[in-house]
């Protein structure tokens, strides 16, 4: 199924989106500390938890994604206000239809971490690097990956 | 001069895009001024050989409805786009698999297992219906079915996509009056991969239900709750499906009181119809504690199954891990 020799371990590929200002200025303070953890995830920055589309992640499993961390600032402390509480009721719904479709929770994390928390940020990753190695390939089946469709405008058609 | 050539088919569907085009009452007169019908099954007797034997690109117009469930629907879809100029993706089935879609959800062996081992089935030897036989005669065959299904995007280039679950018949009307506009030069056909007999926007947009931003305690059904005629059904707790769905119906079941289930298929833009819904159902929840958020969304017993009820062959994910395996 992967490409990976049965005596080298299996290497998840997770996605993580991060917002701006709280949990990737923890992975940028994790870095700048030399905090050592699992290079498994590929981050993506967005301005905050509550620009998480559940599109991104769709896309993310669909495009050959294992796991897909979810991130932003502590409950209470977001950068604008209150968005990080749409990520987690978001998220909660999320999880909900992608056990459906066959996607174990355990697949998708919510995690919050402030700035200055790196260490906590760098301790969950590993944590949650092992959890997915534990699950195995999620081995979405490539060839029914979609390409997404270019939007054509068009005149509303009247009757 | 020869008339411009018609043809219709259908795939894996039920029957009613059919009757939606019949719908369009004396207008289907205008089709048989304008078209020579060449090919449509439910209609007339043609056979796939009549098809074959014409010249590519001969059919101008074909209407394609219903979704890619076996190998037989994938052999007309190929051969019909040869011999069309103009090939439409037309209603739910076709564009984004619809109600037979659903058994995306599920192994296709369960699928079987469902249509012939059920308790209102009579098959007490569990018999199954074989793809090959070997007569005395010679070998018969019946189609093999898809492990899951596809939508004909997915399997043939299409220049234009009519959704609906059927499309109303006035939009049908239209697009009917528009194409022989376009043939007779008097109107230009929209760019190819557009979306017709549909609006742009959501199903929200022709709502007549007034939205107030109110934030709901608890997800309901609609047939236990007295909801009120007046107010956005999302925001009392029933599960609609509106703000996520194209218009072109003229909100057609929130105005009778009953909510959008979707059928109109993604709004523009929208690249993954359940996605944009989880977002949309996700705003109503008021709530900030993670327990009290699973309680509320307890109220959806099935949010897959709301979200992708027309969408999910068409959606990004497509099936689940179950029908992947087979």
């Amino acid at each position: 199924m992967t490409d990976t020799p049965e005596t080298k371990p299996f290497e998840p590929v997770i996605i993580g989106f991060t917002c701006n200002w709280c949990s990737y200025r923890a992975a940028d303070m994790a870095g700048i500390s030399r905090m050592k953890y699992a290079p498994n995830v590929r981050l993506i920055r967005l301005m905050c938890s509550g620009r998480l589309d559940p599109t991104f992640v769709f896309k993310a499993f669909a495009g050959g994604a294992d796991a897909v961390l979810v991130s932003g600032c502590h409950p209470g402390d977001c950068h604008y206000s209150t968005q990080n509480y749409k990520a987690m009721r978001r998220f909660h719904l999320m999880q909900r239809v992608l056990t459906q479709m066959g996607i174990e929770p355990g697949r998708t994390k919510l995690l919050w971490a402030s700035a200055a928390e790196g260490q906590i940020f760098a301790n969950e990753i590993t944590k949650f690097v092992e959890e997915v190695r534990l699950l195995g390939p999620l081995n979405w089946n490539k060839s029914a990956a979609p390409v997404v469709p270019v939007e054509v405008p068009a005149e509303e058609v009247q009757a | 001069m020869s008339k411009p050539k018609f043809a219709m088919y259908w795939a894996a569907s039920c029957g009613g895009c059919e009757i939606a085009v019949l719908n369009i009452h004396e207008k289907i007169l205008d089709v048989d001024a304008a078209f020579d019908v060449v090919f449509w099954p439910v209609a007339m007797d043609a056979k796939y050989a009549d098809v074959e034997k014409m010249e590519d690109g001969e059919i101008t117009l074909c209407l394609f409805n219903g979704g890619m469930r076996n190998d037989e629907n994938e052999h007309i879809a190929r051969l019909l786009r040869k011999k069309s100029k103009i090939m439409v993706s037309f209603g739910s089935c076709a564009c984004e698999g619809c109600i037979p879609g659903l058994a995306n959800f599920s192994s296709i062996r369960d699928v079987v297992d469902t249509a012939f081992s059920t308790i209102t089935t009579d098959n007490p030897d569990n018999i199954r219906p074989q793809t090959s036989y070997t007569m005395p005669e010679g070998i018969i065959t019946i189609p093999t079915l898809n492990p899951v299904l596809k939508t004909l995007d997915q399997v043939v280039d299409v220049d234009y996509y009519m959704p609906g679950c059927p499309p109303e018949s006035h939009q049908i009307a239209a697009v009917v009056d528009l194409v022989i506009a376009a043939l007779n030069g008097k109107a230009e056909l929209p760019p190819k991969g557009a979306t017709i007999g549909a609006g742009n926007s959501t199903v929200c947009d022709e709502c007549p239900r007034t939205r107030n931003v109110k934030v709901i305690k608890e997800f309901g059904r609609i047939q236990l709750m007295h909801a009120d005629p007046t107010l956005c059904l999302l925001e009392q707790g029933i599960p609609c499906n509106g703000p996520a769905t194209r218009s072109g119906c003229n909100a057609r079941c929130p105005s009778a009181g009953a909510q959008c289930i979707g059928c109109y298929g993604p709004a523009e833009g929208v690249v993954d119809y359940g996605a944009r819904l989880i977002s949309a159902f996700a705003s109503v929840i008021d709530s900030d504690k993670p327990e009290e958020i699973d309680r509320i969304l307890d109220g959806l017993v099935d949010p897959a199954g709301q979200f992708y009820r027309f969408n999910l062959a068409g959606s990004l994910l497509r099936a689940s891990k179950a029908a992947q395996k087979g």
